[in-house]
């Protein structure tokens, strides 16, 4: 694996083995130094085109856990932002040898175009509402070790809530659980709900009272305010009332059911409920639990060991 | 009187006449046809055989981008790229910078077309000043000036009324409308095709009724209004239906199709290639196959490019910023050859004989191969294969999506006013 653009490039192999990969990164990140020497020597720059402190802060912990040294690049909101050179800057960055990009665009693709532009490896951190593929990996790794049941999700329903159209969250977490075995329900209005995703491995709902009560994760989409500005709901107001999570319907979940949220919330829109009050809730687990699997991804495609150490944990 | 010898024969070519194909030779001399028949000789023979022989193909759809944005194509390198491709006129689309909306930018391209000499270039013209919707441009003045197709091509016009007004002036002239029909409304932000793959890769769509929404208004107000009016690039299904029923009625509109619109689907934009982005945007198998059930049927009347060249730099960038538009000059004969399911007769009828009648230039171009004739003609072969690379095109962008493909069909000379231009798939300038 040179390259981590999309969550539907990963197989289910591929995918269990970073899990893995990262229960032991989790382990290193207990230590009382949490830092091994795996990737001395390597450069991993963030080129972030797009605003993310978490996001970023997530990956360069991540490397420099692993001993890589990192760079970043935050473009400013001038000319970049026409993406005129976009093209130069990754190819000026090149030039002073790095090893990996890790990208953040809010336009779609552009991790996949970069990967023509350099010979490092390139790493999706965000593209648009495209993919998200380390959001999903850590949202497995979360629900998988809540579960105990670290190589499979068959037999658990995952409702995914909100503005599924735009949410590259969600196009990777569809991807990743299902081929996990979890059974995926988007729920949220029509007008947020991409055409056709009929054809996609999910089944399709309009209503978070009718699962609310059934599914294993209830994973909550942020709801940004503007999306009522361009009619793809007539008021915040009323998108609250069908898809926020309230106390009520928190109340109503199974018990062993778990909240999420990639962040950040919107707070009495999608997530009207503190989530400190909910026992099931796992949205700081998600963010804990970045750290590992971004080490993961960095070490499968950076370190030396490649699938052997992958396979056994072995050399960290 | 002594009989001059022809300056040029071709030899045993398979002459494309409405009614069949006949074999033959064809002399020309001093920009004329002067001899259709066998055992002709001349100054200069060049063997046919094997070729078909052709009046001249007319593109209804050509972007040159002089004035404004030389980097990507000027009329020099356009005009070489189109008589490369068998053309020996285009209708050069009007959103140049400045835009061809007065007589003046439409006159600085027809003098920079005749410096460069390698085929007709016909200014079309703006449909509302600056292609912003809201004037009508002076439609008499720029008639007089040879103007035949008025446009706002890359816009539609969304107003309808002044749609209606257009249609209602253009009828005390000689002119056709032609159609960029596009609600804007709906497409906004959008980077392709709005369907599955639109949704997977996480782009905003272009929705088929976009185009059919504006396409049933203007027909309506064809009807209403009894002018004639074309419509550009047609993409979807519903589109084609649209057109043969408005033509079932007996309404004068034409519709033309492009090479792209017949080949390449969504899919192709998977990998976020910005080459793929075009306007209307690439659309599904269903539309393709009805849009060649379209041309098959007499729907649609022409094969038109949309030769749309943008500089690497400007395509270099996220999917979502880039400009639309791909090269189409030197592939439509070979891709249309190789999408389509026709006979060589109904290819010229789509790529020559309509086209202009539709720009109104059939007093010199889509002319029969006869004595007297002028000598706007096309030689090629509709067999032999050839892969496509952009850094043999002429064009002076590289921006062409068949780089790396074959296709069928080869524009091997071609004859503009008399002159060769085109000899041995080589422009002589």
């Amino acid at each position: 694996m040179k390259h981590l653009l999309s969550a539907q490039d990963l197989t289910q192999n591929d995918i269990i083995a970073l899990l893995d990969m990262a229960d032991h990164m989790a382990e290193i990140n207990t230590r009382p130094v949490p830092k091994v020497p795996a990737l001395r020597g390597k450069t991993v720059v963030s080129v972030f085109f797009e605003d993310s402190t978490r996001t970023r802060l997530s990956f360069e912990t991540a490397a420099k856990r692993l001993s890589a040294d990192t760079m970043t690049f935050s473009a400013s909101t001038s000319s970049l932002n026409k993406g005129e050179s976009l093209r130069d800057t990754i190819e000026t960055l090149s030039a002073m040898r790095v090893d990996a990009f890790v990208v953040r665009h809010k336009s779609s693709g552009v991790p996949l175009q970069i990967t023509e532009w350099t010979d490092a490896s390139v790493i999706n951190a965000g593209d648009g509402w495209h993919q998200h593929p380390t959001q999903a990996l850590t949202d497995a790794f979360t629900i998988t070790r809540s579960f105990g049941t670290p190589h499979t999700l068959e037999g658990r329903t995952i409702a995914i809530v909100g503005d599924v159209l735009h949410s590259r969250v969600a196009r990777s977490n569809i991807a990743v659980l299902t081929k996990l075995g979890a059974k995926v329900v988007l729920v949220g209005p029509s007008t947020l709900i991409p055409i056709q995703a009929q054809q996609w491995p999910v089944e399709i709902l309009h209503s978070l009272d009718e699962v609310v009560a059934e599914v294993d994760v209830v994973y909550m989409l942020r709801m940004q305010r503007e999306r009522m500005e361009t009619a793809f709901v007539p008021s915040l107001g009323e998108y609250t009332a069908r898809f926020g999570l309230t106390p009520d319907r928190v109340s109503r979940m199974l018990a062993h059911a778990l909240v999420m949220h990639p962040g950040p919330m919107n707070r009495g829109i999608d997530m009207v409920v503190d989530p400190a009050q909910v026992s099931g809730s796992r949205i700081l687990q998600q963010v804990t639990n970045g750290i590992p699997v971004r080490m993961a991804v960095l070490f499968t495609l950076l370190g030396s060991g490649g699938s052997t150490a992958l396979a056994t944990g072995a050399d960290l | 009187m002594t009989k001059s010898i022809p300056e040029l024969v071709f030899q045993n070519a398979s002459v494309v006449h409405p009614t069949g194909i006949v074999v033959a030779d064809v002399a020309i001399s001093k920009g004329i046809i002067v001899g259709v028949g066998t055992g002709l000789t001349g100054a200069r023979l060049i063997d046919a055989t094997g070729l078909h022989l052709s009046s001249g193909f007319v593109d209804l759809h050509t972007h040159l981008r002089e004035p404004g944005k030389e980097e990507a194509e000027t009329i020099q390198t356009g005009s070489r790229a189109a008589a490369l491709g068998g053309y020996t006129a285009v209708i050069a689309m009007p959103n140049t910078d400045p835009s061809q909306d007065c007589v003046a930018v439409v006159r600085f391209v027809q003098e920079k077309a005749k410096e460069v000499g390698l085929c007709e270039v016909v200014p079309s013209a703006c449909i509302t000043v600056g292609r912003r919707g809201e004037q009508l441009v002076p439609f008499a003045a720029l008639h007089e000036a040879g103007v035949r197709i008025f446009t706002d091509d890359g816009n539609g016009v969304q107003d309808p009324l002044i749609m209606r007004r257009a249609l209602e002036y253009s009828r005390d002239l000689d002119i056709v409308l032609a159609q960029h029909c596009e609600v804007a409304r709906l497409t906004q932000g959008a980077v392709m095709h709005e369907g599955e793959c639109c949704s997977s890769l996480g782009v905003p769509g272009w929705p088929a009724i976009a185009e059919e929404l504006m396409l049933h208004r203007d027909i309506e107000l064809v009807r209403l209004t009894g002018a004639p009016m074309h419509f550009l690039h047609l993409s979807t299904a519903g589109s084609v239906e649209l057109v043969r029923r408005a033509k079932a009625d007996g309404l004068p509109v034409t519709a033309e199709v492009t090479p792209h619109h017949l080949a390449l689907t969504d899919e192709l934009l998977g990998g976020f290639d910005t080459v793929f982005k075009v306007n209307p945007p690439l659309r599904t198998w269903a539309d393709i196959q009805a849009l060649k059930d379209g041309v098959a049927d007499g729907t649609i009347d022409a094969i038109a490019t949309d030769h749309a060249p943008h500089a690497a730099p400007a395509k270099d960038v996220p999917i979502d910023v880039a400009p639309p538009g791909m090269l189409g000059l030197e592939t439509a004969l070979g891709v249309a050859n190789t999408a389509l399911d026709v006979s060589e007769v109904r290819l010229v009828e789509l790529l020559s004989w309509n086209p202009a009648r539709i720009a109104g230039i059939q007093d010199r171009h889509g002319r029969p191969i006869a004595v007297g004739e002028v000598a706007n003609i096309a030689v090629w072969s509709s067999t032999k294969t050839w892969d496509v690379s952009r850094d043999a095109l002429a064009s002076k962008s590289k921006n062409t999506p068949y780089h790396g493909m074959t296709i069928r069909g080869k524009v091997k000379y071609t004859v503009f006013n008399g002159e060769l231009v085109v000899n041995d798939e080589r422009a002589v300038r």
